[in-house]
């Protein structure tokens, strides 16, 4: 049995452990512990320098009359070993940052645990039936975390979410269809290699790629908040409880993107090419629109889920140039954004629990009461505003690199996003931790003991990617190479 | 060995951090121990003890190459050695002046993470490396100037230093790729800047990558963060506001000049922006009557020089005022800290007053300070201005006398700040009550001060560091031009200030600084927060209204899920996902 399926039980047996009665959080802290240790196993396993998939597992699972066979196709390369790693920490953060004391608890952990099993299954399948069905799966227990969990005006959010996130299901699923479909009847198949290789031999016409890559790039472009099409991130996140807003923003959202890089641009090359400059116009909307909207926010939670949409900008770019340096940046800054927002999600729940407030003109003078979460805060402002020797610069850096050449004066556009994001990331740290501490705010109360592991870890991880990205860097070229046959 | 100077202050900043922040003894002993090592490996390096160790592969792709190495030449040594040295000096400084803070401890793993950034910039080998640095000095400078966060006027400072900075760095990032994408590499490589002769590019690259400059080095208009940044403890204006970090932006333009000489138009944009920048710091600096104010715009307007010479095809008068300016500004910074300390943070200089009789060796060393800033002839000051006024004389006539004009300004508002804060007599209760500071604040100060005078002087070798004088004819005219307006400034400020008690000029002008800070206050910020509000508008009604919330499908749609969503029941919804996923895919594919 692959590793990988391995990851896959242990979650699903933690929750039939805490619907039989266990104590929630203790067995999905036991089993996100685990995972972790398990991914960081399969990581060091890893042979960087061979190309291609490894920890494969392949087998019939069902056929359907009339559908290509379905089959348990899973397998890590380059590119998606990151995200596994990266969902097994944000998981493990997540959870533990998360109330021991919450109503419904047994259903709370188990959907946090189904979310993060629908991403870690996404992101290991071979076959596009599974990689579709897992994204799916991880998206219902976030409608219920948000509606059932969630903050102020959680059922309308909630509701908003679920159509916006349905519907780009829904065109993302007609988009795999369309994919297929003029694919010839004899070649189709749900297994994303096999696919990639006859594609990569007998490339479809330029005139057939085009609506399948359409409706991929707006299925795929809603789920990762591609402006116009982001409406639903701010507030989801706004009213999320503070952990489903780290595995959400940190992790499943890359679903998206993951798909773009996966399926997508391989094996729609043309269709990629041709639908380019409305994407480098869209992503444009996300720097400058979105990153001058983050702004102009008043609460905390808001404004990071603001500035989590327009961060998606970068990633944008970095898949339209197409090309090894770009591509390597995004897989590096998808762990990175990822880690950084979970972050600061966390430090946000932890002021709204804690302080009891999260407008920011409210707040102020908070890193006197609470130095580690200000630390924490900081540490994590500094990477999504891109501060070398944190994970996201190295990142930041090749996307820019990647994309000089061949767009010298929209990258230019793109790269002031590094002084917009500064703009509303420092008002933030400002309007929260330094300055005047007003009477209300006197008792708050810091992040103590144990308590501060989880925060330590994401800020080590944040650190050791921003040192050292060449540990990172050496197995996504792998992928690079070997899977996108990029130079 | 010599990856001592980067690892020992980058130690010490993360043992603080992690560990050692309890314990602020044992903080200091660590930072200054650190300081010291750096210092002690900057001689190795100077007296050719120590080696450049193999440079690490830091990131290693098709096309781009990017190294942490060490770059170890007469240029670095010699900023190596002014750096860890007024650094140490400036550690040794703080254990006095920082000694009743509770936040001590952190702001010496700050001033670590400091010292261990500014030397990344001097031995870095590539754009990228040096651009790593380059942030993180922006970052430490954020730090240590909010280091007083609870303060809201430190809290603003900090914020304003960084952004002001990072529209600098913009400007470099994008003067990093052009200089990649058309000589194929990031080094630091006369051969490969090839590419760029006679290109169109050449000046676009030049001027992308002297943004970074003004913005660290505080030229116009980019300048306003840095009196702001006195907010900061005195320590830190004296090592990173005055001596070293602002000064990172004028070695950077030594390090890239084969770069820069390759397009005439931008070495006249950058010695015009230098001669502009010296001459309204200068006027500016007259009018201020906060002591660190003054000095922070004096700082301002020597840094202006330093660009007018890079400007002028002469970096080597520019790393000599460079260097004798480290020392001498570093000394009037601690001189006025010493004061500060003594007047429980007194700054204003008409609530001082005949603080000289009561500290002495402070006023003296500050005197000597001074004295080297104004130009007086056969202290180190005297010297290097000399260079730099030689070299415009020769290149850009008109900034010559811009120049020479700057240097009067200069000696007139040193000797207004120097009597009226020193001599006279003492204006309040807290002046009068002045006592002389601890010896770990004056034993700096006095080591400076030596420093002040010997420096200028062929012995000490500064030039012979740079590689030798320059070849080129020396114009008489133009100490004699620089001595009469030395001699001018002092003879007008002793007139004017010799036994005043007030203020006996005012020019509004130059009291509100030109009115840069209302400028950008009335258009960038204004314009800035405007479309942000109009933006958050139309996101919230026009993308997210019309595009998203319309349609009656929505709506009906909409109630479903919601009564779904209140029984919440998780088999109810998988079962509905699974069957309609499965209808989908049969009514599709289905024959």
């Amino acid at each position: 049995m692959s590793p990988l399926t391995i990851l896959l039980l242990v979650e699903a047996a933690a929750i039939g452990l805490i619907l039989l009665g266990a104590s929630p959080k203790k067995v999905s802290l036991v089993a996100a512990g685990t995972n972790f240790l398990l991914s960081l196993w399969i990581y060091a396993q890893f042979p960087a320098g061979v190309g291609g998939y490894h920890f494969v597992e392949n087998h019939s699972w069902i056929a359907l009359g009339g559908l290509p066979e379905i089959r348990y196709h899973v397998g890590v390369d380059g590119i998606s070993l990151p995200l596994v790693l990266l969902t097994t920490l944000v998981t493990l953060a997540a959870i533990w940052v998360a109330p021991a004391k919450i109503k419904r608890a047994s259903e709370f952990y188990s959907y946090l645990l189904l979310l993060s099993l629908g991403a870690l299954g996404a992101f290991v399948s071979l076959d596009l039936f599974f990689f579709y069905a897992f994204h799916e799966f991880a998206l219902i227990p976030t409608f219920l975390l948000i509606g059932i969990w969630g903050a102020e005006n959680r059922q309308f959010v909630s509701l908003q979410l679920t159509l916006y996130l349905g519907l780009g299901s829904l065109v993302l699923l007609a988009g795999i269809i369309a994919l297929l479909g003029v694919v010839p009847a004899e070649e189709r198949t749900f297994d994303i290699p096999r696919l990639t290789d006859y594609l990569r031999e007998n490339p479809l016409a330029t005139s057939q790629q085009m609506l399948p890559f359409l409706l991929l790039a707006i299925g795929f472009g809603t789920l990762v908040s591609l402006f116009p099409f982001h409406s639903w991130a701010p507030f989801g996140y706004a009213s999320a409880p503070a952990s489903a807003a780290m595995l959400h923003a940190g992790v499943l959202k890359k679903f998206g993107l993951y798909g773009l890089l996966r399926v997508a641009m391989p094996l729609l090359p043309g269709g990629a090419e041709a639908w380019k400059p409305w994407i480098l116009a869209l992503l444009l909307g996300n720097i400058l629109f979105i990153g001058l909207t983050t702004i102009a926010q008043k609460e905390l939670p808001a404004m990071l889920g603001f500035s989590s949409v327009m961060h998606m900008g970068y990633l944008f770019l970095g898949l339209a140039c197409w090309n090894a340096l770009g591509v390597s940046g995004v897989v590096l800054l998808m762990v990175a954004h990822g880690l950084s927002a979970a972050l600061l999600f966390a430090v946000a729940g932890e002021v709204r629990e804690r302080a009891g407030e999260i407008r920011f003109a409210e707040l102020g003078g908070l890193a006197r009461r609470m130095p580690f979460v200000a630390v924490a805060f900081l540490v994590g402002s500094f990477a999504s505003v891109g501060v070398p020797g944190l994970a996201n610069f190295p990142g930041e850096l090749l996307i820019f690199f990647g994309s000089w050449k061949s767009q010298p004066l929209l990258t230019a556009v793109v790269v002031w996003g590094i002084v917009i994001s500064a703009v509303y990331q420092l008002r933030a740290v400002r309007a929260v931790f330094y300055g005047d501490l007003p009477q209300h705010l006197a008792e708050t109360g810091d992040v103590e003991g144990v308590a501060r592991i989880p925060y330590v870890l994401l800020m080590a991880a944040l650190l050791i990617l921003g040192i050292w990205p060449g540990t990172l860097l050496g197995v996504v070229g792998s992928g690079v190479k070997g899977f996108l046959s990029l130079n | 060995m010599a990856w001592l100077l980067l690892l020992a202050p980058l130690t010490s900043a993360f043992l603080v951090w992690v560990a050692l922040r309890p314990y602020p003894r044992l903080s200091q002993a660590v930072s200054i121990a650190a300081s010291g090592l750096a210092f002690l490996t900057a001689l190795g390096i100077a007296l050719g003890k120590v080696g450049a160790p193999a440079a690490l592969s830091w990131v290693d792709l098709p096309g781009l190459r990017i190294e942490i190495g060490m770059t170890l030449d007469s240029l670095a040594r010699l900023m190596l050695l002014m750096v860890t040295g007024v650094a140490f000096l400036i550690h040794v400084y703080s254990l006095g002046y920082m000694a009743e803070d509770p936040g001590r401890a952190r702001f010496f793993g700050e001033l670590s993470l400091f010292l261990a950034s500014m030397i990344g910039i001097i031995v870095s080998t590539n754009f990228v490396m040096m651009y790593i640095f380059w942030e993180l000095v922006g970052v430490s400078s954020y730090l240590l100037i909010g280091f007083w966060f609870e303060k809201n006027s430190a809290a603003d400072a900090a914020r304003k230093a960084f952004l002001a900075n990072r529209v600098g760095d913009f400007g470099f990032l994008l003067g990093i790729l052009t200089f990649w994408a058309t000589c194929g590499t990031v080094a630091f490589d006369p051969g490969a800047a090839r590419g760029l002769a006679g290109n169109w590019l050449a000046p676009v690259a030049a001027l992308l990558l002297f943004c970074g400059c003004v913005g660290k080095s505080a030229q116009i208009p980019l300048h306003v963060w840095l009196p702001d940044a006195m907010e900061g403890p005195t320590p830190v204006s004296a090592l990173i506001h005055a001596a070293t970090m602002v000064a990172a932006g004028v070695y950077m333009l030594c390090r890239i000049f084969f770069v820069l000489e390759l397009s005439p138009e931008a070495l006249s944009v950058i010695a015009w922006t230098g001669g502009i920048t010296a001459l309204v710091a200068a006027l500016i600096a007259t009018q201020q009557n906060d002591i660190k104010r003054v000095l922070a715009y004096s700082t301002m307007s020597q840094l202006g020089y330093m660009v007018l010479a890079v400007g002028c095809a002469s970096t080597t008068a520019a790393m000599f005022h460079l260097t004798t300016h480290g020392f001498f500004k570093a000394l009037l910074f601690m001189g006025a800290g010493s004061v500060l300390h003594a007047l429980h943070h007194e700054q204003d200089i008409w609530r001082m007053g005949g603080v000289g009789r009561k500290m002495p060796l402070t006023f003296v060393t500050f005197g000597i300070g001074a004295a080297a800033l104004a130009g007086i002839p056969g202290l180190s000051g005297f010297f290097s201005k000399e260079e730099i006024l030689q070299a415009a004389a020769r290149n850009e006539p008109v900034l010559f006398w811009m120049a020479a004009f700057t240097a009067a300004l200069t000696a007139f508002y040193m000797t207004r700040i120097t009597l009226v804060a020193f001599l006279g007599k003492p204006r309040t209760k807290a002046a009068e009550h002045a006592k002389e500071s601890p010896f770990v604040m004056g034993f700096p100060l006095i080591v400076l001060s030596v420093l002040a005078v010997i420096a200028g002087y062929s012995f000490f070798g500064i030039e012979h560091l740079l590689g030798g004088h320059e070849a080129e004819g020396k114009n008489p005219l133009v100490p004699m031009a620089s001595l009469t307006a030395v001699l001018l400034g002092l003879t007008a400020g002793a007139i004017t200030y010799g036994r005043a008690n007030q203020e006996r000029i005012a020019i509004p002008l130059f009291e509100r600084k030109f009115y840069f800070d209302e400028i950008y206050d009335w258009t960038v910020l204004k314009l800035q927060e405007e479309s942000a509000r109009l933006l958050a508008w139309a996101d919230q009604w026009i993308v997210g209204f019309v595009l998203v919330r319309g349609g009656a499908f929505v709506v009906s749609l909409g109630g479903e899920m919601l009564r779904l969503l209140q029984a919440g029941n998780l088999r109810e919804y998988a079962f509905l996902f699974a069957l309609g996923a499965g209808g989908i895919l049969l009514l599709l594919f289905g024959r």
